[in-house]
């Protein structure tokens, strides 16, 4: 016949030790269970999203009927036991009593109430379960005062202000949960929960709540008085012990257990916030899902042990990150490490003794807490890394700031879900595993499936297992991140993000370190962007702009140097000639975009071939980047019996204008002395066509995969302005274009009236687009040449070591 | 047992980026991460012969400049819908230098 075993209490704990016991065993017991609530066991943790509005309590219900049907379990819910008879092991509620072999007492908490005149009217409430939750979310547009500054006490207060109440929190110290912070980070919460229109009082001592049938008032001993319709007190709890007590079970603070969880009466064992183990009780679950696998094996017979372990605490408050572990007082032989960025409402603090992390609190950015956490339960010595410390793991070893590489640095013991007590490597086993969502790593670890402020990092460690192969279809600008490239534009300005590390931090990607379709965009983005501080990332950037200079089928380079408008001098054609000599040049041939490109040239040539080039005047053609290629012309006024204006020599001031500068895309032009278009102007990115008036400007022209002529843009008289219309252009193009949309299709997305308001009609407009231009020029305008071809350069383009070589001796 | 010969600093390679060593067996691109881990594959890419020490690295893979192939440095595999392999070779970093399969220092012209 199977053992029967009763259980007292539906919370966590025990929730989790059934769900142990009965997925190893199924068969061993037949269980009944107990509880005070009407209702089975939920996720207590939640209740705050409950509260908040975040979740539904439907959402965080554990075990449902079907669970407990399934599984056989006898449910009496809303029956408090009243009575435990050691002598015949039977319990009993009021309405019915069960016989055990084995008994589990789970009882949880009660909150500890002040006893201070009034505390038992109406409108005074816990937070303990669904009921108080229930009536805190009744606050809508009324007076609520909590008194507690606690966790709990928090909680409740950011849930209620959500709602829509009128929040004071009282609290008894100095600041805000000063168990779990210090007074720095404790005054940042604060400042926190006062912009959400929460009202904070420290050192306040509650003398009495005022009523007569239900809770109007709080008095304070200072004489202060806070109308309130709804009073939540939650100024600690202590173990709910009473049926222990009465059985005669050894019971000090809680019921003592010893390590197998086994009370004073070798068939009664207890779990939970309602036990003592060595002295010590416990407030959080994650010890508490430790003694739920413990008990479960004892249960079964088998020999298991349970050893507490230190735990870290986090605020479930939206909006606040906070994260505190260990020990922050003050005390003899110990240092602090404190970072501050006032600014940013940031402030993180490490109390080392002996090389040690003892302690840490961090508020704003927790992003790093788990690693801070690792190394103090690990004991680490930190002195090589001191001077680092406080900036992360993503800084030690000297390497830059990457986006998970906080992440990535962790060993697979490091702790990722502290409820849960689940390392990274079981999350890493789980996806390899076939887990590729959320839910299924959830499932199959339980990571993130209680308190879930980790699940951020379960997500990270997710997407640095999956790495390239997430089957997810992406929507944003590739599998890296869900956010499009128009997203992703903005938020660099509005956040004013300055380095690709900093926005795959702030902008959550999902890989590390990006990948090669975006990494080229976010390098353009930030250079457009912020030209003066910004410091272009080559290893961003695609082969050929990397390189200067066009690769080729066979690994060999181009090279072509720029001739101004396609005008070119017999010296130069002589420096190109001998260079072409001097390197070997399998072939030379004129482009289509009226230059000379040199094929076929080995890489570590390349630098002393440009040497020699610069040396004759001429400087990188661009032809590789996407960037202002080529101005083609034709010969207009100066010689030609049609031309009306000097058409080379526009050509010519358009180009060393616009050279050098970066774009979303390649970029052509095209200038012609008349209508006869002999420089092919209308199929340019942007075309002018001199006609005896002045200028006709056209754009958005495509001779590629795509052939579309352009469509005109402006008609101008003067030079001058027809520069300035043209100059507006490539930077409203520059500012508002998706990385890796030629003018064409950038146009045809925003509308050629719009560009038009932009750069022809709003004429101040256009001005401040020809200044934001000329700063981001006075960077860029440069010749790339002339700086990777520097004795100091060259070698880095020749292969790092010959091993060849070395074995010929 | 592998025994390794010292090529370079590890600071000769730039962070997420490649150099080529030339060897007995062909060219050899050797890569640095951006946390200071090294890999060592064939400088060729199965798919039409582009050279990966000039594509972008990112985390441990590495795309083709050519064509977009990607490689996982680790194993050399070809990732997503690709299908292919890359030679690697071993390769470790030792006290700031780089240090290279000894295998791949040619014997002098075979007798
Ligand atoms: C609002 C809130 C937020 C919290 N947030 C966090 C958090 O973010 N992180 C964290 O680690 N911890 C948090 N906690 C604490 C955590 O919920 C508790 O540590 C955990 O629930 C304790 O589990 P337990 O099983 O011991 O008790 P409980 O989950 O409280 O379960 C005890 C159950 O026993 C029942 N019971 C009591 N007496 C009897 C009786 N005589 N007969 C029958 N049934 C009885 C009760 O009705 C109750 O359902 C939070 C708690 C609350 C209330
Ligand atoms: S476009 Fe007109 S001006 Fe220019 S070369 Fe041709 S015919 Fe002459
Ligand atoms: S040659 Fe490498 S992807 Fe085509």
């Amino acid at each position: 016949m199977k053992k029967k075993l009763v259980v007292i209490g539906a919370g966590m704990a025990s929730g989790r030790m059934l769900e142990q016991l009965l997925a190893t065993d199924p068969d061993a017991f037949d269980v009944i269970l107990f509880n005070g609530e009407p209702r089975g066991n939920y996720n207590r943790l939640m209740l705050s999203p409950v509260l908040s509005g975040e979740k539904t309590y439907e959402e965080i219900v554990t075990h449902d009927d079907d669970w407990y049907a399934a599984n056989g379990v006898d449910c009496r819910f809303g029956e408090p036991v009243v009575k435990i008879d050691r002598e015949t092991r039977i319990v009993h509620s009021n309405k019915s009593s069960a016989p055990y072999d084995a008994l589990v007492i789970a009882t949880g908490s009660a909150p500890f109430i002040i006893p201070v005149p009034g505390k038992d009217l109406p409108g005074v409430v816990a937070y303990r379960d669904l009921e108080d939750t229930q009536a805190m979310m009744d606050t809508a547009g009324k007076d609520a005062v909590v008194i507690g500054g606690g966790l709990l006490g928090l909680e409740a207060a950011a849930g209620m202000a959500a709602r829509g109440a009128k929040v004071t929190v009282i609290h008894l110290m100095g600041h805000l949960m000063e168990r779990q912070l210090d007074p720095a980070a404790g005054y940042l919460l604060q400042k926190d929960l006062e912009k959400r229109g929460i009202k904070v009082h420290c050192k306040g001592a509650t003398k009495a709540i005022l009523g007569n049938d239900r809770a109007e008032a709080v008095l304070l001993e200072d004489g202060t008085v806070y109308p309130a319709d709804l009073v939540c007190m939650a100024v600690g709890i202590r173990p709910e012990t009473r049926l222990a007590n009465d059985a005669h079970l050894e019971v000090e603070r809680g019921i003592v257990v010893d390590d197998a969880m086994r009370t004073s009466d070798p068939h009664v064992f207890a779990l939970g916030e309602c036990v003592e183990h060595r002295k010590q009780l416990f407030g959080l679950v994650a010890p508490l899902y430790d003694q739920a696998k413990v008990l479960a094996r004892t249960l079964l017979g088998e020999v298991a042990e349970f050893v507490p372990v230190q735990t870290a605490t986090k605020l479930k408050v939206t909006g606040c990150d906070l994260f505190s572990a260990g020990d922050f007082a003050e005390g003899e032989g110990r240092e602090d490490i404190v970072f501050r960025d006032p600014g940013r409402g940031i402030y993180k603090r490490l109390v080392l003794r002996d090389d040690r992390i003892i302690g840490t609190v961090m508020y704003g950015e927790t992003g790093d807490g788990s690693w801070f956490y690792g190394l103090m339960k690990d004991g680490t010595d930190i002195s090589e890394m001191r001077e680092t410390l406080i900036f992360g793991p993503a800084f030690q070893g000297g390497s830059k700031l990457d986006p998970m590489a906080a992440v990535a640095a962790l060993p697979p013991e490091a702790e990722i879900c502290g409820c849960n007590g689940v390392c990274k490597g079981t999350i890493v086993n789980a996806v390899q595993g076939g887990a590729h969502t959320l839910d299924a790593v959830r499932a199959c670890t339980k990571a993130s499936g209680s308190c879930g402020t980790c699940t951020g990092l379960v997500q990270q460690v997710m997407a640095l297992t999956l790495g390239g192969a997430v089957a997810d279809a992406p929507a944003g600008m590739c599998k890296c991140t869900d956010h499009t490239h128009e997203d992703v534009r903005r938020l660099i300005k509005a956040m004013g993000l300055k380095s690709i590390p900093a926005i795959q931090q702030e902008l959550g990607w999902k890989s590390v370190g990006g990948c090669h379709s975006c990494r080229p965009a976010l390098n353009y983005y930030l250079l457009a962007e912020w030209p003066l501080e910004y410091s272009d990332d080559r290893q961003s950037r695609f082969v050929n702009e990397r390189n200067h200079a066009n690769i080729q089928k066979d690994g060999t380079y181009s090279v072509v140097p720029r001739m101004w408008g396609g005008v070119t001098t017999p010296a130069e054609l002589r420096a190109i000639a001998d260079a072409a000599d001097k390197y070997n040049v399998p072939m030379v041939k004129v482009t289509g975009g009226q230059r000379i490109d040199l094929l076929g040239v080995r890489k570590e040539d390349l630098p002393l071939m440009w040497a020699d080039l610069n040396e004759a005047g001429l400087v990188s053609g661009h032809a590789y980047s996407k960037g202002l290629r080529t101005v083609k012309t034709c010969v207009g006024s100066e010689f030609c019996r049609f031309g009306t204006q000097d058409s080379t020599g526009l050509g010519i001031r358009l180009e060393k204008l616009l050279w050098g500068s970066w774009t979303p895309h390649k970029v052509k032009l095209g200038v012609s002395g008349c209508p006869r278009n002999c420089a092919e102007a209308t199929c340019k990115d942007v075309g002018v066509v001199c006609v005896d008036s002045g200028y006709n400007i056209s754009v958005a022209g495509a001779a590629g995969m795509e052939v579309k002529e352009t469509e005109h843009l402006a008609s101008t008289p003067s030079e001058d302005e027809a520069v300035e219309i043209i100059a507006a252009f490539v930077q409203l193009y520059r500012e508002q274009a998706k990385y890796l949309d030629r003018p064409y299709k950038w146009v045809a997305k925003v509308g050629l009236d719009w560009v038009k308001a932009q750069v022809v009609e709003d004429v101040p407009n256009r001005r401040a687009l020809v200044e934001r231009f000329e700063i981001s020029q006075s960077v860029y305008r440069r010749d790339p040449w002339a700086e990777h071809s520097t004795p100091s350069e060259t070698p880095k383009w020749a292969p790092l070591a010959n091993l060849t070589l070395e074995a010929a001796e | 047992m592998t025994i390794f010969v010292d090529i370079a600093a590890l600071d000769d390679i730039p962070r997420q980026g490649a150099r080529v060593v030339k060897t007995g067996q062909g060219c050899v691109a050797v890569f640095r991460t951006a946390d200071d881990r090294v890999f060592a594959l064939e400088d060729r890419c199965p798919h039409k012969g582009g050279p990966l020490s000039e594509g972008i690295v990112h985390g441990d893979r590495v795309t083709c400049p050519l064509h977009n192939w990607v490689f996982d440095m680790n194993s050399g595999e070809a990732q997503g819908a690709d299908t292919g392999m890359v030679r690697t070779y071993p390769i470790r970093v030792e006290h700031g230098r780089v240090l290279i399969s000894a295998a791949l220092v040619a014997r002098s012209n075979a007798a």
